[in-house]
């Protein structure tokens, strides 16, 4: 849903995507409140309940994926890996109601990609230890690879954001087709191809997307 | 053929000739991937064990090889939707 902003005699338009993105903040919100509130309820003598056992396998999966990716000593990112996994599943599978999924919008995707870019030059400047060394890694091996050095740092928030816009946009797009051309009879091909694109494409994408800032933030760190 | 065309048309099917020619690099991916998926069949197959490991690494090097068709992909969508050159004339 669309929504119009006045400030003054300046009309904003705010497009659904980007609304769609509050919506899934305030999802995760409700469920990390209620997740807390159950947690310091818990007593640690009784077994668990259903709810907080899903929760803790949720964790220690996110857990072991940091571990076997970015080594024992970076358990510390965990909390924003499991984030930005849980998002960006929620975001992607926003498309099965109906709604925009917020990850079809570019602004979204890219700026997710900008935090991961940003965590992982702020490592790479503190293990260089300062402006100069962290500059002088640019001119390795050789000095006139510093375009390449600068061109390929670049790239990697640009690929990584592209990846996800693309998938869950060409899904869109070829679902808006498939809608539009066959009009009543259009449930009977597109139930099977949102599993493909909704389902098994947005969990995908979201796996690939935490894996691969994973790997650019653990290559800065190490 | 083409007298009585206006120029915001002409732009329109050059820039739909575009998209679809932009498209044929999904044959890239398609290959690459089919590659890596033949190759994890390969490895499942000689050790079984290595199931979940070999599938988590196929599935990222198939993500990383299918960028450049993704990049295809959004120079389509930008000729379709955005019309950059419609701006020209």
């Amino acid at each position: 849903m669309e929504l119009l902003v006045k400030i003054g005699q300046r009309e904003i338009i705010i497009p659904d995507s980007v609304f769609n993105v509050w919506l899934v903040a305030l999802v995760l919100i409700i469920f990390a409140i209620v997740v807390n509130k159950k947690i310091k309820e818990a007593s640690i003598d009784e077994k668990p309940s259903s709810f907080l056992n899903i929760v803790e396998l949720m964790v220690e999966l996110v857990q072991s994926l940091v571990k076997s990716t970015m080594g024992e000593q970076n358990l510390g990112f965990a909390p924003y890996i499991f984030t930005l996994f849980f998002f960006l599943i929620t975001a992607n599978l926003f498309g099965l109601t109906g709604l925009t999924p917020p990850t079809s919008d570019y602004s979204v995707t890219f700026s997710l990609a900008l935090i991961t870019f940003a965590l992982s030059q702020y490592w790479l400047f503190k293990n260089a230890g300062g402006l100069k060394g962290y500059l002088k890694g640019y001119t390795e091996p050789m000095a006139f690879l510093t375009p390449l050095n600068v061109i390929g740092d670049l790239a990697n928030p640009v690929s990584l954001s592209f990846r996800l816009f693309g998938n869950i946009m060409g899904g869109g797009i070829i679902m808006t087709l498939l809608y539009s051309a066959l009009g009543y009879f259009a449930p009977i091909v597109t139930a099977p191809l949102h599993i493909y694109f909704d389902i098994f494409s947005g969990v995908l994408q979201a796996f690939i997307f935490t894996m691969l800032s994973m790997i650019f933030i653990g290559g800065a760190e190490a | 053929m083409l007298q009585g065309i206006s120029n915001e048309a002409f732009v329109l099917g050059c820039s739909a000739i575009g998209a679809g020619l932009a498209m044929i690099a999904g044959l890239g991916p398609g290959i690459g991937q089919g590659i890596a998926a033949g190759k994890g069949a390969e490895a499942v197959g000689r050790q079984p064990e290595a199931q979940g490991d070999i599938t988590r690494t196929m599935l990222l090097g198939q993500a990383v090889a299918e960028t450049t068709g993704i990049y295809s992909l959004v120079i389509a969508i930008i000729l379709l939707f955005v019309q950059p050159l419609l701006a020209g004339l």
